[in-house]
């Protein structure tokens, strides 16, 4: 038997498995029970990922299709025209990095901002703790990724054998942490923007506007190290840019890796993500009687 | 008994003005409009202004309370908006309630819908197991009922099928199994009994039974009267988001049934042939308990007319039952059934007594004639109407669908064996 309940009073003689009330408190956040619904978090990934490319003739070389033609546009646009600065590393790679690493916080904030309004009619039908949506949407995100930056430490290797000056090195030990870290990220910002889109669905477009514009304001197609001194601070206030770069200097030797830099943005992680939760937790009580 | 789900003052509203306009910039529209004491722009002409204001509400229920005793099961009758399903979406925890609570014991399971979370390019073995975790199933207590599940639905041959294959009744039958096989203390169906073929139906009748006889509790919102009183002992009827009765299930089920007639718009009516002095004062149907506008498939009903005639005679009167595309159904005739054609009193009743009724749910019309020596002296079209609702008409918990029977006929089937090899 499981126990589910809000606030068992100890005035109750009697005991109660679970009671149904009006709000509950803010910061009773259920995550124990979120790990008995691990199950259904799995079972999510795998349909995600097998509707991802049923039907499709290409089926799952679309992960690859899809930042393969990112990266060749970014280096024919930005390395090709714009001849921006690519802190000596070839461009291909500099923009694969950026792009792979990109791609999956974005797509992690995307998805789970849609949590709420997509899957309405699942949630107005059965419980079941809502935050395993979006945390599923994380681990299928998850796959996508991990087969993109295998694809990407394919061409690594390319260029290695064919004398690029690249040079990994011990930071890639972190790499672990930085993918949490954007994970956090991107759940935290989904969350809040799906606990608000039940209200306002204006922020839906907000949102594909908004992220793009973001990418530009981190270093993807641009190093660090270029940016002037003045704008400098915009940039690093971007809890992003640290987790960036750290991944081209762990992979590829070039870029600026702080420590301090690198505990701000875990830091903002942790608050996004508290937050998120706290507002989700509140939205989804009563989300269904707003949508 | 104990008591295993406790309701308790429980409310719930819906407050209009909050759901605001759904976008942003409208929602601003409307501030900027009222800060400047000028009416909601975006309010529809003779609808009520609901604007952004704050305190309009709608009570969906309000201060409900009831007990249910373990292993007991209770149905909640009530009509469209009278919060049945609000208080559906409270209990399943899809929703939060206002005020007031709910205190459970065990694992409650509900059903507001079958194959919630169907995804139609998985197959029908992926989604067994997706469905079972969304219903609170984990992965091992689905592999270890996966063959019960399976063969309930009959759908081996194509479990591994994507499910958008399937026909809607295959679909229905594997959702439904799986729903079946969740193992709660307290189950909570909302009419998912009006899904698949007639022999499914029965077999999910039969597997609610058995889970009531197991000693769990369930929570069964019908709008099928026959199914409410075949399998809950006690029953709810809300009305306007107030219980207005509760109680043994005929009792609230014949309270439901009378308060809905009594609420239904008098239609009117179309007189013609009236002779002075020779006819019908009135004409209803009525139940047991008294004057009706509905009745249940299998059950009795009784058709009663007053009439006034000059003096005592000898007159005929016919009586028929329309359906919804007025076709004639039934014709009860004097001058048909009746054995002895004798003088009556000049003033008077007349009951006919059908036993039996049947007739599968919808609204019938009854069309009433009066004739003295072949000649009309009194016909009314739409002189009453009855409401049928759909009834355990053969005594199997069925519900005959109404496509394939315009009557319903008794009947028996008898089975010879042929030993003849």
């Amino acid at each position: 038997m499981t126990s589910t309940s809000d606030s068992v009073s100890n005035l109750e003689p009697e005991h109660w498995d679970m009671i149904i009330g009006p709000q509950r408190s803010l910061f009773d956040l259920r995550l124990g029970e979120l790990w008995r619904y691990r199950d259904l978090v799995m079972l999510f990934v795998r349909r995600d990922f097998v509707a991802f490319y049923k039907q499709t003739i290409l089926g799952p070389l679309w992960y690859l299709i899809q930042p393969l033609l990112t990266t060749i546009t970014f280096t024919i646009i930005f390395g090709n025209f714009a001849n921006l600065p690519t802190d000596g590393l070839p461009d291909f790679l500099f923009y694969m990095s950026g792009t792979v690493i990109w791609t999956y916080f974005a797509s992690c904030l995307t998805k789970t901002s849609e949590t709420f309004v997509s899957n309405a009619n699942i949630f107005g039908k059965v419980y079941f703790p809502r935050l395993a949506v979006p945390v599923s949407v994380l681990f299928s995100n998850l796959i996508a990724f991990s087969i993109q930056f295998a694809f990407f430490l394919v061409f690594m290797a390319y260029f290695a054998v064919t004398g690029a000056d690249i040079q990994p090195n011990a930071w890639i030990l972190l790499t672990p942490v930085l993918i949490f870290m954007m994970a956090g990220l991107g759940l935290g910002f989904g969350i809040i923007i799906s606990s608000l889109t039940t209200k306002y669905r204006d922020l839906r477009f907000l949102v594909t506007f908004g992220v793009s514009l973001l990418m530009y304001a981190t270093p993807v197609i641009y190093p660090i190290s270029s940016v002037p001194e003045q704008f400098r601070w915009l940039i690093l206030a971007n809890p992003m840019t640290s987790i960036v770069e750290a991944f081209r200097n762990a992979f590829l030797g070039a870029g600026s890796v702080e420590v301090g830099q690198l505990a701000y943005s875990f830091g903002f992680m942790l608050v996004v993500v508290f937050l998120g939760a706290v507002i989700f937790n509140r939205v989804e009580q009563t989300f269904m009687d707003t949508v | 008994m104990t008591t295993v789900i406790s309701v308790e003052h429980l409310s719930k509203s819906y407050r209009l003005g909050q759901i605001g306009t759904g976008t942003f910039a409208y929602d601003l529209n409307v501030w900027w409009a009222r800060m400047r004491g000028k009416p909601n722009p975006l309010a529809r002409i003779g609808e009520a202004d609901h604007g952004n204001r704050v305190g309009e509400e709608v009570w969906a229920l309000k201060d409900i309370s009831f007990k249910v005793n373990q292993g007991e099961v209770l149905g909640i009758i009530g009509r469209n908006g009278a919060g049945k399903s609000t208080l559906l979406k409270i209990l399943s925890r899809v929703t939060a309630p206002t005020s007031g609570e709910i205190k459970v014991k065990g694992r409650v399971a509900s059903l507001l819908e079958v194959g919630t979370g169907f995804h139609p390019d998985l197959t029908g073995r992926e989604n067994v197991f997706l469905n079972g975790a969304i219903l609170g199933m984990t992965r091992a207590e689905v592999a270890r009922k996966f063959d019960e599940i399976v063969d309930f639905a009959g759908v081996e041959k194509f479990i591994d099928t994507p499910v958008k294959r399937y026909s809607s009744g295959m679909y229905v039958r594997l959702a439904f199994a799986v729903a079946a096989h969740l193992d709660p203390e307290i189950l909570v169906v909302d009419e998912v009994l009006a899904v698949g073929d007639a022999e499914f139906q029965k077999k999910c009748l039969g597997k609610m039974g058995d889970v009531a006889h197991e000693g769990r509790t369930v929570l069964l919102v019908s709008h099928n009267m026959g199914v409410i009183r075949n399998l809950c002992a006690q029953a709810v009827v809300l009305e306007q988001g107030h219980i207005s009765a509760v109680g043994p299930a005929d009792d609230a089920v014949s309270s439901y049934l009378s308060r809905l007639a009594s609420t239904v718009n008098p239609e009117e009516k179309f007189r013609t042939h009236r002779d002075t002095g020779k006819g019908f004062r009135d004409i209803w149907f009525e139940n047991s308990s008294g004057r009706t506008t509905s009745a249940i498939c299998g059950e009795e009903i009784d058709i009663c007319f007053s009439y006034d005639m000059p003096e005592r005679m000898v007159f005929d009167w016919g009586l028929t039952l329309y359906n919804h595309i007025d076709e004639a159904v039934a014709h009860f005739g004097s001058q048909f059934s009746r054995r002895m054609r004798t003088a009556l009193p000049k003033r008077g009743t007349i009951l006919c007594h059908i036993p039996r009724l049947p007739l599968p749910d919808g609204r019938y019309r009854l069309n009433a004639v009066m004739q003295v020596t072949g000649k009309n002296v009194d016909h009314i079209i739409g002189a009453a109407y009855l409401d049928v609702h759909p009834g355990n008409f053969f005594g199997t918990g069925q519900i005959p669908p109404p496509a394939s029977n315009k009557v319903l006929v008794d009947h028996e089937w008898q089975v010879q064996e042929e030993t003849r090899e």
